[in-house]
Protein backbone atom coordinates (compact mmCIF):
# COMPACT_ATOMS: atom_id res chain seq x y z
CA UNK A 1 0.00 0.00 0.00
CA UNK A 2 1.35 3.12 -1.25
CA UNK A 3 1.30 6.42 1.74
CA UNK A 4 -0.94 8.82 1.27
CA UNK A 5 1.96 11.83 0.88
CA UNK A 6 2.92 10.29 -2.50
CA UNK A 7 -0.40 10.91 -4.10
CA UNK A 8 -0.99 14.68 -4.92
CA UNK A 9 -2.98 13.74 -8.57
CA UNK A 10 -5.74 11.81 -8.71
CA UNK A 11 -7.47 11.39 -12.56
CA UNK A 12 -10.90 9.29 -12.14
CA UNK A 13 -11.94 8.22 -15.50
CA UNK A 14 -15.91 8.03 -15.71
CA UNK A 15 -18.57 10.32 -14.35
CA UNK A 16 -21.02 8.09 -12.89
CA UNK A 17 -22.18 7.11 -9.94
CA UNK A 18 -18.71 5.20 -8.95
CA UNK A 19 -16.52 7.80 -10.07
CA UNK A 20 -18.80 10.71 -8.22
CA UNK A 21 -18.40 8.68 -5.21
CA UNK A 22 -14.45 8.06 -5.44
CA UNK A 23 -14.12 12.06 -5.78
CA UNK A 24 -16.49 12.62 -3.18
CA UNK A 25 -15.17 10.28 -0.32
CA UNK A 26 -11.62 11.32 -1.31
CA UNK A 27 -11.94 14.74 0.36
CA UNK A 28 -14.44 13.65 3.05
CA UNK A 29 -11.38 11.40 3.78
CA UNK A 30 -8.72 14.93 3.87
CA UNK A 31 -7.38 13.97 0.85
CA UNK A 32 -6.34 17.72 -0.03
CA UNK A 33 -4.75 16.97 -3.55
CA UNK A 34 -6.05 17.40 -7.12
CA UNK A 35 -9.12 15.62 -8.39
CA UNK A 36 -9.73 15.54 -11.59
CA UNK A 37 -13.22 13.34 -13.52
CA UNK A 38 -13.44 13.22 -16.81
CA UNK A 39 -16.55 11.94 -17.91
CA UNK A 40 -18.12 11.42 -21.54
CA UNK A 41 -21.77 13.06 -20.69
CA UNK A 42 -21.87 16.02 -20.11
CA UNK A 43 -22.97 16.20 -17.03
CA UNK A 44 -21.58 16.18 -13.69
CA UNK A 45 -22.56 12.67 -11.54
CA UNK A 46 -25.94 11.64 -11.19
CA UNK A 47 -28.10 9.27 -10.13
CA UNK A 48 -29.15 6.85 -13.03
CA UNK A 49 -31.94 4.44 -11.11
CA UNK A 50 -34.45 7.42 -11.67
CA UNK A 51 -33.80 7.47 -14.75
CA UNK A 52 -36.30 4.87 -15.74
CA UNK A 53 -38.49 5.45 -13.12
CA UNK A 54 -39.17 9.52 -11.79
CA UNK A 55 -37.18 11.15 -14.67
CA UNK A 56 -38.89 9.71 -17.60
CA UNK A 57 -42.08 10.24 -15.61
CA UNK A 58 -41.56 13.82 -14.67
CA UNK A 59 -41.92 13.94 -11.29
CA UNK A 60 -37.88 14.37 -10.70
CA UNK A 61 -35.93 17.22 -12.27
CA UNK A 62 -32.33 16.74 -13.93
CA UNK A 63 -31.27 19.21 -11.12
CA UNK A 64 -32.46 16.15 -8.03
CA UNK A 65 -30.57 14.08 -10.25
CA UNK A 66 -27.20 15.02 -9.47
CA UNK A 67 -25.39 13.47 -6.50
CA UNK A 68 -23.66 17.11 -5.35
CA UNK A 69 -24.72 20.28 -7.41
CA UNK A 70 -21.88 21.73 -9.58
CA UNK A 71 -20.91 25.11 -7.20
CA UNK A 72 -20.39 21.88 -4.63
CA UNK A 73 -17.89 20.24 -6.64
CA UNK A 74 -15.95 23.70 -7.25
CA UNK A 75 -16.22 24.12 -3.64
CA UNK A 76 -14.29 20.64 -3.21
CA UNK A 77 -12.01 21.42 -5.46
CA UNK A 78 -13.09 18.70 -7.71
CA UNK A 79 -12.43 19.25 -11.67
CA UNK A 80 -14.88 17.93 -14.10
CA UNK A 81 -14.32 17.61 -17.96
CA UNK A 82 -17.28 16.68 -19.49
CA UNK A 83 -18.18 15.41 -22.82
CA UNK A 84 -14.79 14.09 -23.18
CA UNK A 85 -13.47 10.63 -24.18
CA UNK A 86 -10.10 9.24 -22.96
CA UNK A 87 -8.37 7.77 -25.82
CA UNK A 88 -5.49 6.01 -23.82
CA UNK A 89 -4.27 5.22 -20.51
CA UNK A 90 -0.21 5.62 -20.50
CA UNK A 91 0.93 3.45 -17.55
CA UNK A 92 4.63 3.69 -18.18
CA UNK A 93 4.55 7.90 -18.12
CA UNK A 94 1.51 7.33 -15.46
CA UNK A 95 -0.79 9.42 -17.53
CA UNK A 96 -4.31 9.43 -19.41
CA UNK A 97 -4.56 11.14 -22.78
CA UNK A 98 -7.89 12.71 -23.92
CA UNK A 99 -9.62 12.28 -27.30
CA UNK A 100 -8.31 16.03 -28.00
CA UNK A 101 -4.96 15.52 -27.18
CA UNK A 102 -4.63 16.75 -22.99
CA UNK A 103 -3.10 14.91 -20.80
CA UNK A 104 -4.31 14.08 -17.19
CA UNK A 105 -0.56 13.21 -15.79
CA UNK A 106 -1.90 10.68 -12.17
CA UNK A 107 0.07 9.41 -9.71
CA UNK A 108 -3.42 7.21 -8.53
CA UNK A 109 -5.91 6.41 -11.46
CA UNK A 110 -9.64 5.19 -10.90
CA UNK A 111 -11.19 3.42 -13.74
CA UNK A 112 -15.34 4.06 -12.96
CA UNK A 113 -15.95 3.38 -16.43
CA UNK A 114 -19.57 1.72 -16.15
CA UNK A 115 -21.13 0.54 -19.09
CA UNK A 116 -23.48 1.05 -21.92
CA UNK A 117 -26.68 0.11 -23.12
CA UNK A 118 -26.04 -3.20 -25.82
CA UNK A 119 -27.78 -2.23 -28.73
CA UNK A 120 -29.75 -5.02 -30.83
CA UNK A 121 -27.87 -5.95 -33.84
CA UNK A 122 -31.05 -6.97 -35.89
CA UNK A 123 -30.90 -4.33 -39.31
CA UNK A 124 -32.84 -1.41 -38.20
CA UNK A 125 -31.65 -1.14 -34.70
CA UNK A 126 -29.70 1.90 -35.78
CA UNK A 127 -32.65 3.97 -36.70
CA UNK A 128 -33.47 7.47 -34.65
CA UNK A 129 -36.69 6.12 -33.25
CA UNK A 130 -34.78 3.14 -31.63
CA UNK A 131 -34.04 3.86 -28.39
CA UNK A 132 -31.40 2.63 -25.75
CA UNK A 133 -32.59 4.06 -21.92
CA UNK A 134 -29.21 4.42 -19.85
CA UNK A 135 -28.56 8.03 -19.67
CA UNK A 136 -29.81 11.63 -19.05
CA UNK A 137 -28.97 12.11 -22.86
CA UNK A 138 -31.53 9.03 -23.62
CA UNK A 139 -34.66 10.14 -21.68
CA UNK A 140 -34.64 13.63 -23.03
CA UNK A 141 -34.38 12.05 -26.41
CA UNK A 142 -37.90 10.03 -25.10
CA UNK A 143 -39.69 12.31 -23.25
CA UNK A 144 -41.25 13.99 -26.12
CA UNK A 145 -42.02 10.74 -27.43
CA UNK A 146 -43.70 9.46 -24.56
CA UNK A 147 -47.21 11.42 -25.50
CA UNK A 148 -50.42 9.65 -25.07
CA UNK A 149 -51.57 7.55 -27.36
CA UNK A 150 -48.28 6.57 -29.01
CA UNK A 151 -47.29 3.00 -29.59
CA UNK A 152 -44.24 2.11 -27.39
CA UNK A 153 -42.20 -1.51 -27.91
CA UNK A 154 -40.00 -2.53 -25.51
CA UNK A 155 -37.45 -4.82 -26.37
CA UNK A 156 -35.98 -6.66 -22.87
CA UNK A 157 -37.80 -7.81 -20.12
CA UNK A 158 -35.53 -6.97 -17.54
CA UNK A 159 -35.21 -3.75 -14.82
CA UNK A 160 -35.06 -0.97 -17.64
CA UNK A 161 -37.38 -2.52 -19.60
CA UNK A 162 -40.46 -3.63 -17.32
CA UNK A 163 -39.77 -0.04 -15.20
CA UNK A 164 -39.90 2.16 -19.04
CA UNK A 165 -43.28 0.09 -19.88
CA UNK A 166 -44.78 0.79 -16.51
CA UNK A 167 -43.89 4.67 -16.89
CA UNK A 168 -45.39 4.66 -20.46
CA UNK A 169 -48.29 2.85 -19.78
CA UNK A 170 -49.17 5.24 -16.73
CA UNK A 171 -48.49 8.17 -19.28
CA UNK A 172 -51.11 6.73 -21.44
CA UNK A 173 -48.94 4.89 -24.04
CA UNK A 174 -50.00 1.59 -25.75
CA UNK A 175 -47.04 -0.28 -24.10
CA UNK A 176 -45.73 -3.84 -25.81
CA UNK A 177 -42.83 -5.88 -24.07
CA UNK A 178 -41.13 -8.13 -25.99
CA UNK A 179 -39.15 -10.59 -24.10
CA UNK A 180 -37.11 -13.43 -25.70
CA UNK A 181 -36.35 -16.00 -23.08
CA UNK A 182 -39.58 -17.71 -21.54
CA UNK A 183 -40.22 -15.73 -18.84
CA UNK A 184 -38.94 -11.39 -17.57
CA UNK A 185 -36.90 -10.82 -15.03
CA UNK A 186 -35.34 -14.37 -15.98
CA UNK A 187 -31.54 -13.46 -14.89
CA UNK A 188 -32.45 -12.32 -11.20
CA UNK A 189 -35.64 -14.03 -10.06
CA UNK A 190 -36.90 -17.10 -9.44
CA UNK A 191 -40.10 -18.29 -11.92
CA UNK A 192 -43.02 -17.32 -9.40
CA UNK A 193 -41.69 -13.68 -9.32
CA UNK A 194 -41.15 -13.74 -12.87
CA UNK A 195 -44.90 -15.01 -13.12
CA UNK A 196 -45.93 -11.91 -10.75
CA UNK A 197 -44.36 -9.41 -12.38
CA UNK A 198 -46.09 -11.18 -15.93
CA UNK A 199 -49.67 -10.67 -14.20
CA UNK A 200 -49.44 -7.34 -13.05
CA UNK A 201 -48.17 -5.49 -16.36
CA UNK A 202 -51.06 -7.48 -18.41
CA UNK A 203 -53.44 -6.67 -15.74
CA UNK A 204 -52.51 -2.95 -15.91
CA UNK A 205 -52.47 -3.09 -20.07
CA UNK A 206 -49.52 -4.30 -21.03
CA UNK A 207 -48.73 -6.05 -24.51
CA UNK A 208 -46.38 -8.30 -22.54
CA UNK A 209 -44.76 -11.79 -24.62
CA UNK A 210 -42.34 -13.98 -23.81
CA UNK A 211 -40.32 -16.63 -25.22
CA UNK A 212 -40.49 -14.29 -28.86
CA UNK A 213 -38.17 -14.12 -31.57
CA UNK A 214 -37.75 -10.89 -33.44
CA UNK A 215 -37.14 -11.49 -37.02
CA UNK A 216 -36.57 -7.44 -38.19
CA UNK A 217 -37.55 -4.13 -37.77
CA UNK A 218 -39.51 -2.76 -40.91
CA UNK A 219 -39.89 0.81 -41.56
CA UNK A 220 -37.75 3.35 -43.68
CA UNK A 221 -36.40 6.87 -42.48
CA UNK A 222 -37.65 5.16 -39.24
CA UNK A 223 -38.98 1.82 -37.56
CA UNK A 224 -42.32 1.48 -38.10
CA UNK A 225 -43.04 -2.27 -36.95
CA UNK A 226 -41.24 -5.14 -34.85
CA UNK A 227 -42.11 -8.56 -37.12
CA UNK A 228 -41.36 -11.87 -34.55
CA UNK A 229 -40.58 -14.77 -36.20
CA UNK A 230 -44.44 -16.28 -36.05
CA UNK A 231 -45.07 -13.45 -38.73
CA UNK A 232 -46.49 -11.10 -36.49
CA UNK A 233 -46.09 -7.40 -36.70
CA UNK A 234 -46.12 -5.11 -34.21
CA UNK A 235 -46.77 -1.56 -35.02
CA UNK A 236 -44.41 1.06 -33.28
CA UNK A 237 -44.06 4.71 -33.10
CA UNK A 238 -40.38 4.14 -31.49
CA UNK A 239 -39.00 1.67 -29.79
CA UNK A 240 -37.05 0.91 -26.79
CA UNK A 241 -33.80 -1.42 -25.99
CA UNK A 242 -33.28 -2.52 -22.57
CA UNK A 243 -31.27 -5.73 -22.72
CA UNK A 244 -28.48 -5.43 -20.35
CA UNK A 245 -25.18 -3.11 -20.67
CA UNK A 246 -21.77 -3.62 -21.90
CA UNK A 247 -18.86 -3.03 -20.02
CA UNK A 248 -16.73 -0.02 -21.03
CA UNK A 249 -13.39 -1.80 -20.03
CA UNK A 250 -11.88 -1.35 -23.46
CA UNK A 251 -9.23 1.65 -21.89
CA UNK A 252 -8.17 -1.39 -19.27
CA UNK A 253 -7.65 -3.88 -21.93
CA UNK A 254 -5.74 -1.76 -24.38
CA UNK A 255 -3.83 -0.54 -21.32
CA UNK A 256 -2.74 -4.42 -20.04
CA UNK A 257 -4.82 -4.65 -17.26
CA UNK A 258 -6.18 -7.98 -16.07
CA UNK A 259 -9.95 -8.00 -17.79
CA UNK A 260 -12.13 -10.83 -17.40
CA UNK A 261 -15.83 -9.83 -17.29
CA UNK A 262 -14.92 -6.84 -15.75
CA UNK A 263 -11.83 -5.04 -14.88
CA UNK A 264 -10.38 -7.64 -12.47
CA UNK A 265 -10.02 -5.76 -9.08
CA UNK A 266 -8.94 -7.31 -5.49
CA UNK A 267 -10.86 -7.05 -2.73
CA UNK A 268 -9.53 -3.36 -2.49
CA UNK A 269 -11.19 -2.43 -5.32
CA UNK A 270 -6.97 -2.28 -7.19
CA UNK A 271 -6.48 -3.71 -10.60
CA UNK A 272 -3.57 -5.90 -11.41
CA UNK A 273 -1.62 -2.44 -11.83
CA UNK A 274 -1.08 -0.88 -8.19
CA UNK A 275 -1.69 2.53 -9.35
CA UNK A 276 -5.08 2.03 -11.21
CA UNK A 277 -8.15 1.03 -9.31
CA UNK A 278 -11.16 0.12 -10.46
CA UNK A 279 -15.02 0.00 -9.18
CA UNK A 280 -18.87 0.14 -9.69
CA UNK A 281 -20.35 -1.65 -13.08
CA UNK A 282 -16.86 -2.21 -14.86
CA UNK A 283 -15.20 -3.70 -11.98
CA UNK A 284 -15.11 -7.24 -11.14
CA UNK A 285 -14.33 -7.79 -7.20
CA UNK A 286 -13.65 -11.43 -5.09
CA UNK A 287 -16.67 -11.75 -3.28
CA UNK A 288 -16.87 -13.02 0.32
CA UNK A 289 -20.23 -13.22 0.11
CA UNK A 290 -20.53 -15.01 -2.49
CA UNK A 291 -17.38 -17.19 -2.22
CA UNK A 292 -16.67 -16.24 -5.79
CA UNK A 293 -15.60 -13.19 -8.26
CA UNK A 294 -18.38 -11.49 -9.17
CA UNK A 295 -19.65 -8.50 -11.06
CA UNK A 296 -22.52 -6.43 -10.25
CA UNK A 297 -24.55 -3.76 -12.03
CA UNK A 298 -26.11 -1.85 -9.01
CA UNK A 299 -25.97 1.79 -7.48
CA UNK A 300 -25.27 -0.31 -4.09
CA UNK A 301 -21.85 -1.95 -5.91
CA UNK A 302 -20.71 1.79 -7.23
CA UNK A 303 -21.42 3.84 -4.33
CA UNK A 304 -19.70 0.87 -1.83
CA UNK A 305 -16.96 -0.06 -3.99
CA UNK A 306 -16.37 3.75 -5.01
CA UNK A 307 -15.61 4.38 -1.36
CA UNK A 308 -13.40 1.38 -0.90
CA UNK A 309 -11.47 2.81 -4.18
CA UNK A 310 -11.03 5.99 -2.82
CA UNK A 311 -9.46 4.89 0.72
CA UNK A 312 -7.19 2.57 -0.81
CA UNK A 313 -5.92 5.57 -3.09
CA UNK A 314 -5.40 6.80 -0.18
CA UNK A 315 -3.53 3.61 1.50
CA UNK A 316 -6.67 3.33 4.16
CA UNK A 317 -6.61 0.02 2.64
CA UNK A 318 -10.48 -1.87 4.00
CA UNK A 319 -11.57 -4.62 2.65
CA UNK A 320 -14.82 -4.84 0.41
CA UNK A 321 -17.35 -6.58 1.71
CA UNK A 322 -21.16 -6.28 0.85
CA UNK A 323 -24.12 -7.81 0.67
CA UNK A 324 -25.73 -7.14 -3.00
CA UNK A 325 -29.51 -5.57 -2.59
CA UNK A 326 -31.03 -3.78 -5.71
CA UNK A 327 -34.77 -2.76 -6.14
CA UNK A 328 -37.26 -1.91 -8.64
CA UNK A 329 -40.02 0.14 -8.57
CA UNK A 330 -43.37 -0.66 -11.25
CA UNK A 331 -46.46 0.94 -10.79
CA UNK A 332 -46.98 1.28 -7.09
CA UNK A 333 -45.05 -1.90 -6.55
CA UNK A 334 -41.56 -1.86 -4.79
CA UNK A 335 -39.46 -5.08 -5.69
CA UNK A 336 -36.60 -5.75 -3.18
CA UNK A 337 -34.25 -8.14 -3.76
CA UNK A 338 -31.29 -8.46 -1.23
CA UNK A 339 -28.53 -11.45 -1.69
CA UNK A 340 -27.64 -13.62 -5.10
CA UNK A 341 -30.08 -16.52 -5.64
CA UNK A 342 -28.16 -18.54 -7.81
CA UNK A 343 -28.22 -21.97 -6.91
CA UNK A 344 -30.74 -22.04 -4.63
CA UNK A 345 -32.38 -25.32 -3.47
CA UNK A 346 -35.80 -24.29 -1.86
CA UNK A 347 -38.13 -21.36 -2.52
CA UNK A 348 -39.91 -20.47 0.23
CA UNK A 349 -43.44 -17.64 -0.77
CA UNK A 350 -44.84 -15.73 2.21
CA UNK A 351 -48.08 -14.75 0.54
CA UNK A 352 -49.41 -15.65 -2.79
CA UNK A 353 -47.72 -13.59 -5.94
CA UNK A 354 -50.46 -15.36 -7.72
CA UNK A 355 -53.12 -13.68 -6.17
CA UNK A 356 -52.15 -10.74 -3.93
CA UNK A 357 -50.12 -7.23 -4.86
CA UNK A 358 -47.54 -7.96 -2.18
CA UNK A 359 -45.49 -10.77 -0.54
CA UNK A 360 -41.74 -12.34 0.09
CA UNK A 361 -40.25 -14.81 -1.73
CA UNK A 362 -37.11 -16.33 0.21
CA UNK A 363 -34.23 -18.43 -1.24
CA UNK A 364 -32.84 -21.12 0.86
CA UNK A 365 -30.10 -23.52 -0.31
CA UNK A 366 -29.21 -26.45 2.20
CA UNK A 367 -31.72 -24.28 4.54
CA UNK A 368 -29.46 -21.09 4.56
CA UNK A 369 -31.44 -18.01 3.36
CA UNK A 370 -28.93 -17.04 0.72
CA UNK A 371 -31.64 -14.31 -1.04
CA UNK A 372 -35.00 -12.90 -0.63
CA UNK A 373 -37.21 -10.63 -3.17
CA UNK A 374 -40.10 -8.78 -1.55
CA UNK A 375 -42.90 -7.30 -3.23
CA UNK A 376 -44.16 -4.08 -1.07
CA UNK A 377 -43.52 -5.26 1.94
CA UNK A 378 -40.31 -2.91 3.45
CA UNK A 379 -40.46 -4.57 6.95
CA UNK A 380 -39.93 -8.03 6.25
CA UNK A 381 -37.24 -7.07 3.57
CA UNK A 382 -35.26 -4.85 5.93
CA UNK A 383 -35.42 -8.10 8.14
CA UNK A 384 -34.73 -10.44 5.30
CA UNK A 385 -31.23 -8.06 4.33
CA UNK A 386 -30.34 -8.39 8.05
CA UNK A 387 -30.71 -12.36 7.95
CA UNK A 388 -29.36 -12.75 4.14
CA UNK A 389 -26.23 -11.06 5.92
CA UNK A 390 -25.48 -13.23 8.36
CA UNK A 391 -26.09 -16.29 6.47
CA UNK A 392 -29.31 -17.32 9.05
CA UNK A 393 -30.95 -20.79 9.10
CA UNK A 394 -34.68 -20.58 9.51
CA UNK A 395 -37.34 -22.51 9.14
CA UNK A 396 -39.17 -22.91 6.08
CA UNK A 397 -42.28 -23.61 7.90
CA UNK A 398 -42.39 -20.79 10.03
CA UNK A 399 -41.21 -18.43 6.98
CA UNK A 400 -44.25 -19.40 5.26
CA UNK A 401 -46.85 -18.84 8.08
CA UNK A 402 -48.36 -15.51 7.79
CA UNK A 403 -49.71 -16.00 11.26
CA UNK A 404 -46.43 -15.50 12.40
CA UNK A 405 -45.28 -11.83 12.44
CA UNK A 406 -41.51 -12.06 10.73
CA UNK A 407 -39.81 -10.20 13.23
CA UNK A 408 -40.51 -12.71 16.03
CA UNK A 409 -38.47 -15.40 14.48
CA UNK A 410 -35.53 -16.68 15.41
CA UNK A 411 -33.07 -18.07 12.95
CA UNK A 412 -31.84 -21.18 14.10
CA UNK A 413 -28.31 -20.98 13.30
CA UNK A 414 -26.48 -18.31 11.79
CA UNK B 1 -34.98 28.27 1.87
CA UNK B 2 -33.96 26.43 5.48
CA UNK B 3 -30.86 26.20 7.49
CA UNK B 4 -30.56 22.87 8.34
CA UNK B 5 -28.41 21.36 11.44
CA UNK B 6 -26.99 17.99 11.60
CA UNK B 7 -26.19 17.05 14.52
CA UNK B 8 -23.04 14.07 14.22
CA UNK B 9 -22.17 11.10 16.06
CA UNK B 10 -18.96 13.55 17.09
CA UNK B 11 -20.92 16.38 18.33
CA UNK B 12 -20.10 18.02 15.55
CA UNK B 13 -22.48 20.35 13.85
CA UNK B 14 -23.02 20.92 9.96
CA UNK B 15 -25.92 23.85 9.03
CA UNK B 16 -26.56 23.45 5.55
CA UNK B 17 -28.70 25.80 3.68
CA UNK B 18 -31.98 23.78 1.70
CA UNK B 19 -33.83 24.62 -1.03
CA UNK B 20 -37.49 24.53 -0.75
CA UNK B 21 -38.50 21.58 -2.37
CA UNK B 22 -35.15 19.34 -1.90
CA UNK B 23 -35.26 16.74 -0.14
CA UNK B 24 -33.49 16.82 3.48
CA UNK B 25 -31.26 13.50 2.11
CA UNK B 26 -30.58 15.64 -1.53
CA UNK B 27 -29.77 18.99 1.19
CA UNK B 28 -27.36 16.90 3.07
CA UNK B 29 -26.02 14.35 0.55
CA UNK B 30 -25.31 17.31 -1.59
CA UNK B 31 -23.18 19.05 0.43
CA UNK B 32 -21.52 16.05 1.86
CA UNK B 33 -23.00 15.58 5.14
CA UNK B 34 -20.99 12.12 6.75
CA UNK B 35 -23.55 9.51 7.68
CA UNK B 36 -26.39 10.25 5.01
CA UNK B 37 -25.92 7.85 2.39
CA UNK B 38 -28.76 7.86 0.29
CA UNK B 39 -28.00 4.97 -1.90
CA UNK B 40 -31.19 4.00 -3.71
CA UNK B 41 -31.33 8.16 -4.45
CA UNK B 42 -34.36 8.73 -2.74
CA UNK B 43 -36.71 5.92 -3.39
CA UNK B 44 -37.14 5.03 -0.16
CA UNK B 45 -35.62 1.34 -0.79
CA UNK B 46 -32.08 1.14 1.61
CA UNK B 47 -33.23 3.13 4.56
CA UNK B 48 -29.57 4.90 4.35
CA UNK B 49 -30.65 8.44 4.88
CA UNK B 50 -31.78 7.56 8.43
CA UNK B 51 -32.03 10.26 10.57
CA UNK B 52 -33.31 11.65 13.82
CA UNK B 53 -35.87 14.68 13.85
CA UNK B 54 -35.78 16.81 16.81
CA UNK B 55 -39.33 18.37 17.92
CA UNK B 56 -40.72 20.54 17.32
CA UNK B 57 -40.03 19.93 13.93
CA UNK B 58 -40.78 15.85 14.39
CA UNK B 59 -44.62 16.88 15.04
CA UNK B 60 -45.53 18.92 12.21
CA UNK B 61 -43.97 17.37 9.74
CA UNK B 62 -46.70 14.88 7.22
CA UNK B 63 -46.69 11.23 9.11
CA UNK B 64 -44.90 8.66 6.96
CA UNK B 65 -46.65 6.60 4.82
CA UNK B 66 -46.69 2.37 4.54
CA UNK B 67 -43.35 2.19 2.89
CA UNK B 68 -41.25 5.05 4.67
CA UNK B 69 -42.62 2.73 8.02
CA UNK B 70 -41.72 -0.27 7.10
CA UNK B 71 -38.35 0.60 5.84
CA UNK B 72 -37.42 1.88 9.37
CA UNK B 73 -38.54 -0.80 11.58
CA UNK B 74 -35.69 -2.33 9.87
CA UNK B 75 -33.02 0.94 10.18
CA UNK B 76 -29.78 0.72 12.25
CA UNK B 77 -31.68 2.06 15.77
CA UNK B 78 -34.72 3.73 14.86
CA UNK B 79 -36.37 5.97 17.42
CA UNK B 80 -39.91 7.55 17.95
CA UNK B 81 -38.37 10.76 16.09
CA UNK B 82 -36.90 8.34 13.37
CA UNK B 83 -37.41 9.02 9.36
CA UNK B 84 -36.09 8.63 6.03
CA UNK B 85 -34.15 12.09 5.46
CA UNK B 86 -35.30 11.64 1.49
CA UNK B 87 -39.09 11.34 2.17
CA UNK B 88 -39.22 14.95 3.65
CA UNK B 89 -39.26 18.08 1.79
CA UNK B 90 -37.36 21.43 2.93
CA UNK B 91 -40.07 24.19 3.16
CA UNK B 92 -39.47 26.81 4.99
CA UNK B 93 -41.54 25.88 8.08
CA UNK B 94 -38.07 23.82 8.56
CA UNK B 95 -36.23 26.33 9.34
CA UNK B 96 -33.78 25.91 12.01
CA UNK B 97 -34.71 22.05 12.06
CA UNK B 98 -31.92 20.33 14.20
CA UNK B 99 -31.42 16.68 12.41
CA UNK B 100 -29.70 14.26 14.68
CA UNK B 101 -27.47 11.76 12.22
CA UNK B 102 -27.69 7.91 13.54
CA UNK B 103 -24.32 6.04 14.51
CA UNK B 104 -24.15 3.71 11.03
CA UNK B 105 -26.42 3.59 8.07
CA UNK B 106 -25.46 0.17 7.21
Amino acid sequence: MSETNSVSRVVIVGAGQAGGEVAGELRKQGYTGAITLVGEEEQIPYKRPPLSKGFLAGSVTEEQLYVSPRAKLEQLGIEFIGNARVEKIDRSRKLVVLADGRELPYDKLALTTGGRARMLTLAGADKPNVLPLRSIADVKKLQPLCVAGQRAVVIGGGFIGLETAAVMLKLGLHVTVLEGLPRVLARVTAPEVSAFFERMHREAGVDLRTGVQISHLEGEAEVSAVVLADGSRIAADFIIVGIGVVTNTELASEAGLTVDNGIVVDEYARSSDPDIVAAGDCSNHPSQFAGRRIRLESVQNAMEQGRIAARTILGKGEAYQNVPWFWSDQYDLKLQMVGLSTGYDQLVLRGDPATQRNFAAFYLQAGKLIAADTVSRPAEFMLAKKWVAEGAVLDPAQLADESIALKTLVPIAA
Amino acid sequence: MARLQFLLPSGEIKVVEALDGQTLMEAATGAQVPGIVGECGGGCSCATCHLYVDQPWFGQLPAPDEMESGMLEGAVEPGPLSRLSCQIRVSDALDGVRLRIPAGQL
